[in-house]
């Protein structure tokens, strides 16, 4: 018989992921046996440009880490640096960021869905989820006057207000925003065929989770009860939340998760416009970091970590990061083996990889 | 010959590559596709497989790793074919500009166009740099007929 192996890349240029991450697939017959991930069609080197870029100017180099969590990492930087220069943040700026964070939460978590429900065949799911992300990027237009990279966070506070008027049609989306995704969460978490497609397929146990140090929405999937806003940081501290949590740690747990983790973020969404106060939305920074500081926040896809070195000079000596996907490629290596060919795109889609913030 | 390029200028083919976008632009081209902006109202597929392309649409920066794969894409498509470099990531390398890593432009590569600017470049303005390839690609194709003629 010989070697019936035969090895398939599968990328760069892919039609089901939109960014570059070869995958060599080694198969035997339709199964696959082994994933070798080639990396580093991406990679730019931006944490390098602290040489050249002060630590003010580099809030928006750290938002173009990744466009879909694009806030998020602005955020991440400034607590960094915050953190460091033992920084007060005005509450209303804390708020302001978990609003903004909040909204990123919602828009990514439908762009994901859209793109799974594209990996699944289903062209029109893909079309609804996307009209109703639009909506939630409509709203960061109208209160950041841009659409996708917002650039509202700044070291020492936020550099824009949201007026009371709009922070009530925040809660009028929220609520549209939810009953629209109850509509379509019916008939996806109830679908033959994406049940056929998703349970029991890429199971991750609690143990392996733990062990591989996976992130976000595929740790919580199997069990483990970790999401890093129960730590506090920005406005969290002042909110009530509870981390999603599903046991079977398979594809169609990771997709009730996200599910469920936007309307968290929507609840989320009302319960700060409720509680927002008065106040100042930032503070005058002086001096240079100096020292050495490291933060945990809670992206869509996961926990991202900043570390952060300063000399006392304007420019940062170290800039650290670390992102979900980076975290979540080791399980996620660990699904393909036993899978099927046509399972891997929908196996890839559920760590919901973001090859931009993993390369750099 | 008239129906055949009648066709290609009315239902122009795109492939996006993305070499090495923080994704941003990429959701927007993205979003052209949805109802909302709906691109296909011109007539406009995106589609996979570079082979049956005529428009290529970059997103990002460059870099030594993905040039020889964007090169690969560029070459696949057959004549006449249009580039539309989306985003100041692909126009001039944008904030990375000073990256190690990242080579200054896709036009360093393959010939580019139409420069679409904006960081994220808007649905808008990908639309109307892609409405602006179709000129040009037209022009393309009638160049490309005089030549046939003129054999
Ligand atoms: S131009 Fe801006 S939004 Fe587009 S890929 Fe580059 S950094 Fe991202």
């Amino acid at each position: 018989m010989g070697d019936r192996r035969t090895v398939i890349p599968f990328g760069p240029q892919h039609p089901v992921l939109p960014e570059p991450i070869q995958l060599k697939l080694v198969l035997e017959d339709e199964k696959v046996v082994e994933a070798l991930p080639q990396i580093g069609y991406i990679h730019r080197g931006l944490e390098r440009l602290v040489k050249v870029r002060d630590f003010n100017q580099m809030v928006f180099v750290a938002e173009r880490i990744c466009g879909i969590c694009s806030f998020q990492h602005a955020m991440s930087y400034c607590l960094s640096i915050e953190r460091l220069m033992n920084i007060e943040v005005p509450e209303r700026a804390d708020y302001l960021r978990v609003i903004w964070s909040e909204l990123h939460r919602v828009h990514s978590h439908l762009l994901w869905l859209g793109l799974m429900a594209d990996a699944f065949g289903f062209e029109a799911m893909f079309m609804e989820t996307w009209k109703i992300r639009e909506a939630v990027v409509d709203m960061m237009e109208a209160t950041a006057g841009s659409r996708v990279i917002i650039s509202t966070c700044q070291v020492g506070g936020v550099r824009r207000d949201i007026a009371p008027e709009l922070l009530q049609q925040i809660v009028k989306l929220a609520d549209d925003v939810q009953r629209r995704v109850k509509a379509i969460e019916h008939s996806v978490l109830n679908d033959y065929t994406i049940k056929k497609r998703t349970v029991d397929k890429g199971v991750i146990s609690k143990e392996q989770a733990w062990k591989l140090g996976a992130a976000g929405p595929v740790l919580r999937a199997s069990g483990v009860k970790w999401d890093a806003r129960m730590i506090g940081y920005a406005g969290y501290k002042y909110l009530n939340f509870e981390p999603v949590v599903e046991t079977a740690g398979d594809c169609y747990a990771r997709t009730k998760v996200r599910f469920r983790e936007m309307f968290v973020a929507l609840d989320l969404l009302r319960q700060a416009v409720a509680k927002i106060p008065a106040g100042e939305i930032n503070v005058k920074v002086k001096g240079n970091p100096e020292g050495e500081a490291f933060i945990q926040v809670e992206q869509p896809r996961g926990e991202v970590t900043y570390t952060v070195k300063g000399n006392g000079t304007k420019n940062l000596e170290k800039m650290h990061v670390r992102t979900p996907t980076f975290a979540n490629i080791p399980a996620f290596l660990t699904m393909l083996p036993g899978c099927e060919l046509a399972d891997v795109p929908v196996l890839a889609l559920t760590i919901d990889p973001c090859i931009s913030c993993t390369e750099r | 010959m008239g129906l055949i390029n009648n066709s290609r200028a009315k239902s122009p083919w795109v492939v996006h590559f993305d070499c090495g976008s923080c994704n941003g632009c990429d959701i927007e081209v993205l979003a052209c596709l949805t109802p909302l902006y709906d691109i296909e109202r011109f007539g406009i597929l995106n589609i996979g497989n570079p082979k049956h392309a005529d428009v290529l649409l970059v997103t990002g920066t460059v870099n030594p790793r993905n040039e020889r794969v964007l090169r690969n894409v560029y070459e696949q498509i057959p004549e006449p074919k249009v580039v539309v470099a989306i985003g100041a990531c692909a126009c001039t390398g944008g904030v990375f500009a000073d990256c190690y890593n990242v080579i200054q432009g896709v036009d360093k590569i393959i010939p580019v166009d139409v420069y679409v600017p904006g960081c994220a470049a808007r649905p808008e303005a990908i639309i109307d740099g892609v409405v602006l390839g179709l000129q040009k690609f037209q022009e393309k194709v009638e160049k490309m007929n005089k030549k046939a003629v003129g054999n």
